[in-house]
Order: structure tokens, then sequence, then C-alpha cells
């Protein structure tokens, strides 16, 4: 059994930050589980730009943004193991782990942070007719054909899914020579972002077509020919509306599920909407000393997010292990909920202890429609402390509300916190 | 002449109208906020591009693919020009990043840097 105080499920972008974080917020015994060859994650197939506004001020590619956090985690000399597929988180925190040169080991943790990321939503799940030829990929499956490994995983391309890594396959595909017959949506807005609507298909006049889906998969070897309809306001499609188009390839981009075994099997506590674990302000799950951040704890728009929650997650985690020295978590103050309503959809995090918080917390949530001109509102019980107008809102992008311990405090017997947009 | 074009700036996604006379902008409307209008007078005037890809590299034990963009925007008609003339690029490891892979792309005066170590 090997001992760390500090092991960190996965070396992507979540896991960089908590483990640089925790370094520098005064521990030295921290250890970074990666099941791939390279630190990075996901960032090393997005070789597009737009990483890091927030972060560094400058827009820099997926791989850029990743080696600024590996280089981080190298001068820090924080321990890391490649090639490493973690099998077991146990309760008591033990990790069990296993690569080719050590077989399988145990770490004994005193904290774990769960950053294992997110993965795509596969054709399995999305019940689309049809038989199972060759050449259907996830987006992200493409993504990394195309961008890692040097295969262009076809010629004719159609696109099911509006989500940004489809649109930005429909860029790179067309770039490579493929040509992109189409984007089909199943809902009446696009889940990407507009800058890549209009960069990634309307720069090479690539159609998007709202509230269509796959109905038909051609090809028994090989992908022949989709057809697509559209659809009524409940998502049936209409008979009379089918297009069809030949090609050999179909992108699903189809949204993005947090990959949470471990945290499942481990016995941490999820929600159903977000998929992720339900965590209280210290990004802390119902497992005592296991935190979770980034996309396997909700998946985010902007990876500057992803860094910044994971880096908070990196100093609680020291917190928590400074109090365990000092004989145990401190029990004061209380847990207060944080509540979601009126097209807030979910809260992260869903409980805040006003007493064990920062001076400052950061709510992020999402809205379950489009809105324009509505107030986002905080309520502390019955009490508005937070009304601000937003011009629009949308699921696509992940929203949030600052909360200061000063104010908290002046409510001692305060239950429950209300996040809620108005219209006026 | 007018050209019809949707905001990038934010979600909202305004769809925007620019009234040109020759080269010159002489209204933009539709917009909600500032950022629309400076949008719209690029985007008709000079738009540009960030472009990225990859080339081949050899000589790397990690990979043999290595990921590169152009150092700054370039004139969004050279994308594919652009695009053209590093498709048979094959450099050779080490590369880090910042590495200049080709010089002045498609005559943009822009070179082509690496954004990954190999």
């Amino acid at each position: 059994m090997k001992f760390y105080d500090i092991v960190i499920v996965g070396g992507g972008p979540a896991g960089l930050a908590a483990a640089a974080s925790a370094k520098r917020a005064g521990n030295d015994s921290i250890l970074i589980l990666e099941r791939d060859k390279e630190l990075g994650g996901i960032l090393n197939q997005c070789i597009h730009n737009g990483f890091g506004l927030h972060t560094f001020k400058e827009e820099l590619t997926g791989p850029e943004y990743a080696g600024r956090f590996i280089e981080q985690v190298k001068e820090l000399n924080i321990e890391y193991m490649l090639n490493t597929m973690v099998m077991d988180i146990s309760a008591d925190k033990v990790v069990t782990a296993m690569n080719r040169t050590d077989g399988m080991f145990q770490v004994q943790a005193k904290a774990v942070i769960l950053a294992m990321g997110c993965r795509e939503r596969a054709r399995g799940a999305l019940n689309i007719p049809g038989y199972r030829p060759a050449g259907i990929f996830s987006a992200g499956t493409a993504q990394r054909l195309v961008n890692m490994e040097g295969y262009m995983p076809g010629r004719e391309v159609v696109i099911l899914g509006s989500g940004d890594i489809g649109l930005i396959m429909a860029r790179r595909m067309t770039l490579e020579g493929a040509k992109v017959k189409v984007v089909a949506e199943l809902m009446p807005y696009s889940g990407g972002l507009k800058r890549n609507i209009v960069q990634c298909l309307d720069d090479f006049g690539i159609p998007l077509k709202l509230s269509h889906t796959v109905v038909d998969i051609e090809g028994k070897e090989r992908v022949e020919g989709i057809t697509i309809a559209e659809v009524d306001g409940r998502g049936k499609p209409i008979p009379g509306t089918e297009e069809h188009y030949t090609c050999d390839t179909l992108l699903l981009s189809c949204g993005l599920i947090p990959e949470n075994e471990l945290s499942r099997s481990a016995g941490v506590e999820m929600s159903p909407i977000t998929s992720g674990p339900l965590v209280n302000e210290s990004l802390e799950t119902n497992i005592e000393g296991v935190f979770a951040c980034g996309n396997v704890l909700h998946v985010h728009d902007l990876v500057d997010f992803v860094s910044e929650e994971a880096a908070a997650a990196g100093r609680n985690a020291v917190k928590y292990i400074n109090q365990l020295a000092e004989g145990g978590k401190s029990e004061a103050g209380h847990e207060v909920k944080i509540v979601p309503v009126d097209g807030v959809r979910y809260t992260v995090p869903v409980t805040v202890n006003p007493d064990r918080m920062d001076d400052t917390m950061i709510v992020r949530f999402r809205v379950g429609n489009v809105f324009q001109n509505r107030y986002v509102a905080v309520y502390l019980d019955e009490e508005r402390i937070y009304h601000k107008k937003r011009a629009i809102m949308a699921p696509g992008e992940m929203e949030s509300v600052k909360l200061e311990k000063e104010v908290l405090k002046k409510y001692p017997d305060l239950k429950t916190i209300t996040i809620k947009l108005e219209e006026k | 002449m007018k050209r019809e074009l949707i905001c990038i700036g934010c979600p909202m996604g305004c769809p925007l109208t620019v009234e040109m006379e020759g080269n010159e902008v002489k209204s933009v409307t539709g917009n909600t906020c500032k950022r629309g209008d400076v949008y719209a007078r690029k985007e008709v005037t000079n738009p540009t591009r960030i472009v990225t890809s990859t080339v081949r590299v050899t000589g790397s034990a990690l990979t043999h693919m290595v990921s590169v963009k152009t150092r700054e925007d370039i004139p969004k008609d050279k994308i594919f020009a652009c695009v053209e003339a590093i498709k048979d690029i094959t450099v050779q490891a080490p590369v880090h990043i910042g590495d200049v892979i080709l010089a002045n792309v498609a005559g943009t005066g822009v070179d082509i840097i690496a954004t990954k170590n190999a």
C-alpha cells in the first residue's frame, strides 16, 4: 500500500488545476492518476482556439492551455502516474489502480479529488432507427482520429446534434477536405455557442436544421445515407418532412455525461439532473474528504471555469487535511440548502455552511430554456438579496452568482437559499 | 448594398444589417449593444480568423501528429490556401509550443506555429 495525502483521479484540466492549487496551499503529498499516455485530458484533441480568455487573458488552443497547467504541475514537482487506470475508490479512501509496470496496486489517501471528466452520449442512448454499419462516430471520437491519430473518418458527413464539438468538427472535417452536408438539431435552438455556429457552419455554408432529427440510417456494412425529418413540439418526426442525404459518415454530438462509475461505487450521492455528485460549499461529496470538480461534477462550457472550480477543490482538500491533523473537521455552523426553482435547473453546490465557506463562493447554475430580459434573483429564506437583469440566458451557457460569507452570517437561522428567474 | 450578419458577441445572436456604400460602412442596425457594431464593421470590411490544424511529426515517442495554428488572425478568404500550404508538411521532433512550422503562410505575413510539444 502507498500513502498520499491527496489522490487526484484524472490528469485533465480539472486534475491539473486541483493539484497545482493543493500544492500551493502547502501540501507536498499529492498523486495524480491518469489513464492516458500524457497529461492534459481532452484538451489535447481540442486543437481549435478560444481557450483561456478568462484565465490567461489570451486566446489559446486546447493543447496550449493544457501545456500551461502541465508546466505548473512539473515545476511544482507534483507526482503523477500515466497509463494508469483507477479501478475502484472505497468509502475509506483506498484507491485501487493498475498499470503495466506496477500491476494492481492500492493507495491510501486522506483526501480524494474526483476529476474524471465526462464522456459523450453514444448512439445506444439516442434511439435512432436503422442498421448498425461502420461510419457512425461520436464527434469527439472523430476529433481524436483527425487531430491526434491522423485519420479521416469519412468523406461525406452528416452531423446529428449541434453541440460545440459537433460544430467544431464540421469545420475541421471541411478543412481536411470532407463535405459536411448538414447539421441536424432536435431542439429548436442550438446547444452550441453562437460564435461556433458562425465560424464553423456559416463560414463554410453548412446548413443547420433546427427541430430536425435522424429517422433512418442506410447501409449495412458502411453508412450509405441518412434520412432526417422535422420534429413537432414533442420531438416526434412529422411525416412528409423527410429529407435524404447520401453520406458515408454520421457524427453524433448529442450531449456529454459526467463519468461517475467510480464515484457511484464509492457511495457518492448523485444529482439526477447533472449526473454528477451532490457537493457542499467545499465541493465535498457526501463522503467526507472526497471532493469533485470539473466535468465529472457538472458539464462546463468553458475550461476556464473548470480550472477555477478545480483550484477551489484543491484548496479545500488541503484545508480538510489540515483540520484532520488538528483533531478533525470543524463542526461549527449548520448546512443551508440551495434550491433552484422557476427556470433554474440545478446549482453547484447544493448546500452551503456559512461558517465553513470562504469569504466568497461562486454558485454555478444552468437555466432550462432560452430566456430574454429575465432577472436572476437570490433569496435568503424570504428576503431577496440579489436581483439582476440578464439580457439573455440559454441552457448552453452556464450562469453564476457569488455569495458572500459576511452577508450569509447576518442570518444565523438561515434555512434555504433560493435561486430563481423573475420577470421583473 | 446590404449585408446580413449574426453577431457572435454573446448568446443573444442579434441579427445585424450592415448598410454599405462600396467598401464603406454607412450604418449598422439590429445590434443591441456596442459590441455588435464593432463586430459588424470588422466582419464586413476585414473578416479574419485564426486557423488551427495539424501536421505530421516524425521521431517523437509520444505522437505522430502535432497541432498548429496561425500565430495571428489571417483574412477569412485565405483559410483554404493556408490549409493547403501545410497539408504535406512533416516536421522532425523535438517540437516545442511556439516553434515556427511555416513562415509567412499563403503570403499572409503570418507564421504557422506549433501548439503542442512533441
